[in-house]
């Protein structure tokens, strides 16, 4: 066993962990935080995708050992108590999502993308997109959700 | 997976000595080959030796004719850097078409060409601009680099520390990525370098490989039409079932004649 201290969502935390330990499996089984989605395990979907230092990652194909010491961020850090997060009102408000298994995965991939260009054009966001699988929106809107998540996010 | 321990060494030097002293240790990068490896037991080293921790092997840096990306440097900053693309834009922008922005984010040029994938990106550019590599403790041309279907001439335990290319007249990268993972079916790095002419191909060989009768034939003129009718013969080129060797024979040709048209 490993122990490791990370700063999850704003809080520090730690623990015990076997090396082989994944980092979606820290945050999901050891502390409970279900949002970060394990889709194909195969680093292809981008259900997982999480924040490690500001950028986006895919949880599954991250040892958790290797946060040791860095800032995760997953898409419980988002909403501010019943507010949410101007990207997720935005996928509510321009239905980005239909059985909404990819959401959390594709916001925290979009805020990564807004984080270098606050001004993305459509095809910014579908190149993108390029790490993050779909299965049942067609992607429209999703592009859309997060054009006027960009836009509700600079106010 | 299988259970491994873990070492997080902080110097060169102890990375080297450690993986010397394990029986069969793994240096472990951006993870982005290495760990889905893992998962399906396809490597399954007894110890993982981090380079994530040790000093001095990120960044980018230009001195006279050379441009130095370090081993742990992702294609996420080697595709936004602004000295790469003042001084070698096409090698910006084989970083830029590398796999999906998470992959950018972990992966790392000493991970891509370690792991020397027939589809990989950064092989092309080392070939094609005649990069050097530099280890713990020799260099080695890019021609003597890659030997074969995942093969270097890397010795066990030996370190890629930083890819040192020579800054060429002018170059560019074009390639026919596979639509789902964006590897290279067929990628071509055409590049006037001070004294030739170099075109390096990944994708359609089990290693990347350059073409030397286009480059001699570009050499007397630098035209897309000196190259039209020259085809890579598809005896050995990859075939599986993104595209059959005669296909891929016909992209080095097309690919190549783009890259040029591009230059010119
Ligand atoms: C979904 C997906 C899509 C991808 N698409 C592309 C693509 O389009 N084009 C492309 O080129 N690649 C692609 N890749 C691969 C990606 O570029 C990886 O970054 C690369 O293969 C390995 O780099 P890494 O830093 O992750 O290395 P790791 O996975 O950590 O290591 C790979 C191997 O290299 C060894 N190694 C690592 N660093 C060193 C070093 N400094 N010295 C000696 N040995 C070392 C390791 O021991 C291991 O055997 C893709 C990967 C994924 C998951
Ligand atoms: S679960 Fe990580 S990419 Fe699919
Ligand atoms: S909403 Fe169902 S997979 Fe995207």
């Amino acid at each position: 066993m490993i122990p490791v201290t990370l700063t999850l969502n704003g809080k520090v935390v730690s623990a015990d962990i076997e090396p082989r330990t994944l980092l979606v499996q820290l945050i999901r089984d050891h502390f409970h935080l279900t949002g970060t989605h394990v889709g194909c395990d195969t680093s292809q979907c981008g259900a997982c995708v999480v924040h490690v230092d500001g950028v986006s990652v895919k949880s599954c194909t991250m040892l958790a050992v290797q946060v040791d010491g860095a800032k995760v961020q997953t898409i419980e850090s988002l909403a501010d108590k019943e507010r949410l997060h101007p990207m997720q009102q935005a996928f509510k408000d321009h239905h980005g999502l239909q059985c909404g298994f990819c959401t959390p995965g594709i916001i925290m991939s979009a805020l990564n993308l807004i984080a270098k260009n606050p001004n993305p054009s459509e095809s910014d966001i579908r190149d993108w997109l390029e790490g993050n699988l779909c299965r049942c929106t067609g992607y429209h809107n999703i592009v859309k959700a997060i054009s006027a998540g960009a836009e509700a996010m600079k106010s | 997976m299988y259970d491994f321990s873990y070492k997080r060494p902080t110097s060169l030097s102890d990375a080297a000595e450690m993986s010397e002293q394990a029986e069969d240790g793994s240096f472990l990068a951006g993870g982005m080959t290495l760990i889905p490896a893992l998962k399906l037991r396809l490597a399954s080293p007894s110890i993982l030796i981090d380079l994530g921790g040790v000093q001095d092997l990120t960044g980018i840096s230009q001195e006279n004719n050379t441009l130095t990306v370090r081993a742990m440097t992702k294609h996420a900053d080697v595709a936004v850097s602004s000295e790469v693309k003042n001084a070698i834009p096409a090698l910006s922008e084989v970083a830029e078409s590398i796999g999906d922005p998470q992959v950018r984010n972990r992966g790392t040029i000493g991970g891509s060409i370690s792991n020397a994938d027939p589809a990989a990106d950064y092989p092309a550019a080392l070939l094609g601009l005649g990069a050097t590599v530099e280890t713990n403790s020799r260099t080695i041309g890019s021609d003597d680099f890659f030997t074969g279907l995942f093969g270097t001439a890397l010795n066990a335990n030996e370190l890629v520390v930083a890819v040192h290319f020579p800054i060429p007249k002018r170059a560019v990268y074009m390639k026919f990525p596979n639509p789902a993972s964006r590897y290279a079916i067929v990628g071509v790095m055409v590049a006037e370098c001070s004294d030739e002419i170099r075109v390096a191909v990944t994708g359609a060989g089990p290693s990347v490989f350059r073409v030397f009768e286009m480059e001699e034939a570009l050499q007397k003129n630098f035209s897309p039409n000196s190259i039209q009718d020259m085809i890579v013969s598809a005896d050995g080129l990859n075939e599986d079932m993104h595209a059959s060797a005669d296909y891929r024979a016909h992209l080095i040709t097309v690919m190549a004649k783009r890259a040029v048209a591009k230059l010119i």
